[in-house]
């Protein structure tokens, strides 16, 4: 059996605010009705987590549920961990009109932390992170200058920035290249 | 002459001397001078030459709205043109150069054309250089674009780096003057997020230059404590050098910062912009004061009035030690009154009123300067320099009354109201008879979403002319947007500024009003575009009535500037010339930026490596090392071909192919689409996506389809798998994966909402890798743990299971006509599965090969590749695809138009293969013809090469076309006339598209 290896195998930077290729993550891309009981009830026991409103992100341990649109979300999960549960909630949604995809080799983790980070997203995205519109718990799904991106916001205040495999290398250096020291922006 | 003061330069600090260059020549100046400030101060008042005239020109004016002092800034990777010397900072090291000569700045043999200018006039270049027509694109062109442009184009690569900002604000402020303080406090208030910029490097704009008075303080005071009172604020960010740019839409507005241009190379982005979502703008720009037309006003040494001022008062320069001040309104005394006082002459005030009482006047009068009331400047005297100036009387026609000598010029023709931001969304303007201005008309607002004005004017910028209204206006505009954005409006009442008493102006748009030919052939409106005002008379003559016309034909305000100086009048010219009133005439387009912003601020950080993003397979890394030449396919970087040591390209792919057919290929296809369609509804929804049946296929089963659009022309192909009763994964194109699966969400979220199906994008979650060739089963085997056997998995079925210990997906299907698998593999184990594959396939002849043997090898079959045989305009019928198009369904996307009359003709083009008869390779997109000419008299064409290569497993070129007729021409030749000028033609068998292996008995096996 091979090892899995995550698109950057962990690189890191340290500008104004620290970035890191936050590895192998567990992702689930779940599609239904949010408004079946049976849907968001089978969600939140496969997670432990509550379901989440509108831009939000629900965190539970190992897991979390992010929203991704009125029919779409995303679980995290451990990475082992992500077949086995694909297989689990599909298994208790059969007979559900509902689409469960293992899809946590399809994509590139950042996380990034420090008190400025705000300040590197703005440089890459249109999306409003001041603090009053972006704040724990909430995710946006947007871009970062020219690729598709999702970012959430932890518990701690650091975020995690998710896109496309294909295109973390080019991910990686744009948010280090937006972390330049000397870039700040000084609000 | 111009010179540095002993006194004087409140932005100086004469503690930090720095040196800078100009022309080669080293010159000083202190930290707080803009170049031009210290240009002066060196005793250069000549900064350039004219455009078009190559006519010496010097600072005309102290900001933004210069149009003379553009230079050469810097060097090599930070060298660039048409910089501003008046909103240059300062630096020490500085390198500057001016522009526009030849040889040298005083010795410019361009400037011959001022000599011949009266046979230059408006409209020269489009009168004299239409005929002969060939003169225009060999002798007239080349000898244009040489003299064309001030500047010259920097050569090396921008060394400097630049971003974007996004952000959003409750109100933005744009202009940090008194007005833009005094909105930014009232906005405030409010409680709103608020943000004030201002372009400069420093807070109050013009207020302490012109000696106001404002809550009983000096006006710097009073910003000096405004500033610290917002500063405190947490709702409040303040911006010095970042410049309002433009406003658009739905409140959006770009802001230019310049961040390191007075530091480069210190390691901060040089510019940035920003990209702005305001709930509402507040413009607080401020105005520009109007040059005065009179013959001789571009010689050097005649300067705005108020410019002659600032340099005095900010930075200590004076622009010559006698100073003759031209007005027609009070403003220009503060000049006159700010020169006595520095200890200069100023000989007269020539004001063209004809009875000046104001207290401006009065102040004038007793500090001993004569007024010359009802008096203008009939001529400047001097070339390089101002040597003089004839008097004569405003309502004449220029004969000199007398001769003052003097070495500066001050003239004022009034104030502007800045509106361009105003203007950019489209709020509309009203003319101000008092003023002899346009300010926007609060009535007429650039709207938002719900038809609410989203910009407001403050101070100056909204016409106000005196400290007080501004101050009034301004800060009822920061009441407004907070208010507009939900804020509560305070109930503090406005900052007082002490009253100041002054006389109107009069409208003076000619100097003298009856000035003859001679005088009007000599009177600039556009310093940079060497635009004068009988250039503008005789378009009007000519019949150009429309102000954008005029403007196109003249050139007025056309240059780097957009004519800031000249539009206003420019337009009072051709109103007068054309016998209407000036709001009649109008303004022309005011578009942003608002000053020219930099290239690199447009590109933010999308250079280099990080121009685009370039999608990457999990393999790519191994191309790149093994030394592939890659090729951009969509998004991605594939490998084109493997080169070996001392390969060519073309030798590779033979290699790859023929390799591939004898013995084990290996292709990255990790960049085809893969689609998951999934729900009781799904059968059905490919039943309408694709043009051949797919309810019908076994779970286990593959089958090739096609897609087409609405109006029957195919757009994708692939091969479609049933992985259960529910879900199919649908592979497309590498271009199709992204706008597929958003055509697939289109149909399904716009029209069939009711249809229970659900689809994901999973193209990255798999690397693809297709192992080719007749040993292929034999790899796969040795790899071990799942039956590849040909009973256990037949040509196109799937089986999951595992390869080498990696989860895996192998699908039987076959692109090359080879015994073939393509093997899906989660994408982190992507590499070490191809790692698997070199090693253990080396005992089986394994080689990689590219994208260009893919081709080869899918040609060699004929099988069809979208972007070649399609091309937007191909139906599958013409591909000969009959079998793939479903005669049983009732519907599916494009059965209808495929009905229609064009697409049923059967003169359209067929798809054929093409066998030259000398074995070579016809060139792609190469064009059959037949004898005759169509209707345009051009020769008659009947088909087209689609693909072309040449196939090293048969060792000569084929090819693939449209041809007319094709199907029912087989075994005639056509003719493809070559394109290298020989004239020769290549014939061309019509063959069956499929060259090799007819009966596919090499993947049946």
């Amino acid at each position: 059996m091979s090892e899995a290896i995550s698109v950057l195998n962990g690189a890191t930077f340290d500008g104004f605010v620290s970035i890191k290729e936050a590895g192998l993550r567990g992702m689930i891309s779940v599609r239904g009705d949010f408004a079946a009981a049976s849907f968001t009830k089978a969600v939140s026991a496969l997670t432990g987590a509550d379901f989440p409103a509108v831009n939000e992100a629900k965190f539970a341990g190992d897991y979390a549920i992010l929203w991704m649109s009125p029919d779409e979300l995303l679980i995290l999960c451990a990475y082992e961990n992500a077949q086995a549960d694909a297989d689990k909630l599909a298994a208790d949604l059969a007979g559900e009109h509902a689409l469960v995809a293992n899809v946590s080799d399809a994509r590139a983790l950042f996380a990034m932390s420090g008190e400025l980070l705000r300040e590197a997203l703005m440089k890459l995205t249109p999306a409003n992170v001041s603090e009053d519109a972006f704040k724990p718990g909430q995710v946006r799904r947007t871009r970062l200058a020219q690729a598709a991106a999702a970012v959430w916001m932890l518990e701690d205040g650091s975020v995690e920035i998710m896109c496309f495999r294909s295109v973390g290398d080019y991910m990686f250096k744009l948010l280090c290249n937006a972390a330049n020291p000397g870039a700040e922006l000084g609000l | 002459m111009s010179t540095r003061l002993a006194n004087g330069g409140r932005l100086l600090n004469k503690s930090r001397a720095l040196s800078f260059k100009f022309n080669g020549r080293n010159m000083m100046g202190y930290e707080g001078d803009t170049l031009a400030s210290a240009l002066l101060a060196n005793g250069q008042v000549m900064m350039g030459r004219s455009f078009k005239y190559h006519r010496p020109r010097g600072v005309v004016a102290s900001g933004g709205e210069e149009p003379n002092a553009l230079l050469g800034l810097g060097e090599g990777g930070r060298f660039e043109p048409n910089q501003r010397a008046t909103t240059t900072e300062l630096f020490d090291g500085l390198v500057s150069a001016s522009q526009n000569h030849w040889p040298s700045l005083e010795f410019d043999v361009g400037a011959i054309n001022s000599k011949l200018s009266r046979f230059m006039p408006a409209g020269f270049y489009y009168k004299t250089f239409i005929h002969p027509r060939a003169a225009w694109k060999h002798l007239f062109e080349p000898i244009i674009r040489k003299a064309a442009g001030l500047g010259a184009a920097p050569k090396d690569r921008d060394a400097d780096r630049y971003e974007y900002t996004y952000h959003h604000v409750d109100v933005l402020i744009i202009g940090g003057g008194i007005a833009g303080l005094a909105a930014a406090k009232s906005a405030a208030a409010g409680g709103v997020k608020v943000m004030l910029v201002e372009q400069n490097a420093h807070w109050g704009g013009r207020a302490p230059v012109d000696g106001a008075v404002i809550d009983d303080m000096p006006a710097q005071d009073w910003i000096d404590a405004t500033v610290d009172e917002l500063s405190a604020l947490d709702n409040v960010t303040l911006r010095t050098r970042m410049m309002g740019a433009g406003v658009y839409d739905h409140g959006y507005v770009t802001c230019y910062e310049r961040i390191a241009d007075h530091t480069p190379g210190d390691g901060r982005p040089r510019h940035r912009l920003w990209r702005i979502r305001a709930g509402h703008t507040v413009t607080a720009t401020g105005a520009i004061e109007r040059p005065l037309s009179f013959a001789g006003n571009d010689i050097p040494g005649v300067m705005l009035a108020a410019a002659v001022r600032d340099y005095a008062v900010n930075w200590g320069v004076s622009v010559g030690d006698r100073t003759v001040v031209v007005t027609n309104n009070d403003d220009a005394y503060r000049t006159a009154i700010a020169m006595k006082k520095a200890g200069l002459d100023v000989p007269a005030i020539v004001d063209a009123r004809p009875s000046v009482t104001s207290a401006l006047a009065q102040e004038a009068r007793d500090l001993g300067i004569r007024i010359a009331e009802g008096s203008g400047v009939a001529k400047v005297l001097g070339g390089k320099c101002v040597v003089g100036v004839e008097i004569t009387s405003q309502a004449g026609e220029g004969a000199a009354r007398e001769t003052i000598a003097c070495d500066a010029v001050a003239m004022s023709g009034g104030w502007s109201p800045v509106v361009h931001l105003w203007s950019h969304c489209g709020g509309k303007l009203i003319w101000d008879e008092t003023h002899s201005h346009f300010r926007p008309d609060p009535d007429r607002a650039p709207l938002g979403d719900k038809g609410q004005a989203f910009v407001t004017t403050a101070g100056i910028a909204s016409g106000a002319m005196s400290t007080v209204d501004v101050l009034t206006d301004a800060y009822a505009a920061g009441k407004t947007a907070a208010k507009a954005v939900g804020g509560k409006a305070t109930r503090k009442g406005a900052p007082k500024a002490a009253a100041e008493d002054e006389q109107d102006m009069a409208a003076v748009w000619l100097m003298p009003q009856g000035a003859g030919y001679d005088l009007r052939s000599k009177t600039w409106l556009d310093f940079q575009n060497d635009v004068k005002v009988s250039d503008v008379q005789l378009a009007a003559r000519e019949g150009y009535e429309s102000v954008e016309h005029t403007k196109r034909y003249t050139t007025l305000g056309m240059a780097t500037d957009q004519g800031k100086l000249s539009n206003i009048n420019g337009l009072a010219v051709l109103a007068d010339a054309l016998d209407k009133e000036i709001p009649q005439v109008g303004t022309t387009t005011f578009r942003p930026p608002y000053t020219p912003i930099s290239l690199g601020a447009i590109t933010g950080e999308a250079r280099g490596e990080l121009f685009m993003p370039i999608r990457q397979t999990p393999m790519h890394d191994w191309h790149v090392d093994q030394g592939a030449y890659m090729e951009p396919v969509g998004a991605w970087r594939r490998a084109y071909t493997y080169p070996l040591k001392g390969e060519s390209h073309e030798e590779a792919v033979n290699r790859e192919v023929k390799n591939t057919r004898e013995n084990l290929g290996l292709l990255d296809a990790s960049t085809l689409g893969k689609i998951i369609v999934k729900g009781p509804d799904a059968g059905k929804f490919l039943n309408m996506m694709y043009t051949n049946m797919m309810s019908t296929l076994k779970p286990g089963k593959c089958r090739y389809g096609l897609m087409c659009n609405e109006n029957g022309f195919l757009i994708d192909d692939g091969v479609v798998a049933r992985i259960d009763e529910d879900t199919f994964l649908c592979h497309t194109t590498t271009g199709g994966a992204d706008t597929i699966h958003a055509h697939m969400e289109d149909w399904l979220q716009c029209e069939w909402y009711d249809w229970k199906v659900y689809t994901a994008n999973v193209t990255e979650q798999y690397a693809q890798i297709a192992v080719v060739g007749p040993n292929a089963r034999k790899l796969l085997e040795k790899l071990g743990g799942m039956d590849v056997s040909k009973d256990a998995l037949a040509f196109m079925e799937w089986k999951d299971g595992t390869l080498g210990g990696i989860t895996a997906r192998a699908y039987r299907i076959s692109f090359s006509g080879e015994l073939s698998y393509e093997i899906a593999v989660p994408a982190n184990q992507g590499r070490a599965f191809w790692d698997m594959c070199l090693e253990a396939g080396e005992e089986f002849g394994l080689m990689p090969y590219g994208t260009e043997g893919l081709h080869v090898l899918r040609a060699e079959k004929g099988f069809i590749m979208i972007g070649d045989e399609s091309d937007g305009t191909v139906i599958p019928q013409d591909l000969g695809l009959h079998w793939a198009i479903s005669k049983k369904k009732e519907d599916f996307l494009g059965k209808r138009a495929q009905l229609r009359g064009h697409m049923t003709d059967p003169d359209r083009w067929s798809l054929v293969g093409l066998e030259t008869l000398d074995s070579s390779v016809i060139p792609d997109g190469a064009y059959a013809v037949e004898a005759g000419t169509n209707a345009l008299g051009q020769r008659s064409m009947i088909g087209r090469v689609t693909s072309s290569y040449y196939s090293a497993n048969l060792d000569r070129g084929i090819a693939m076309g449209l041809i007319k007729h094709g199907v029912d021409k087989m075994g005639d030749v056509v003719e493809f006339p070559t394109i290298d000028g020989t004239g020769s033609v290549i014939k061309a068998r019509i063959v069956d598209p499929v060259f090799y292996d007819k009966e596919g008995a090499k993947g049946n096996v």
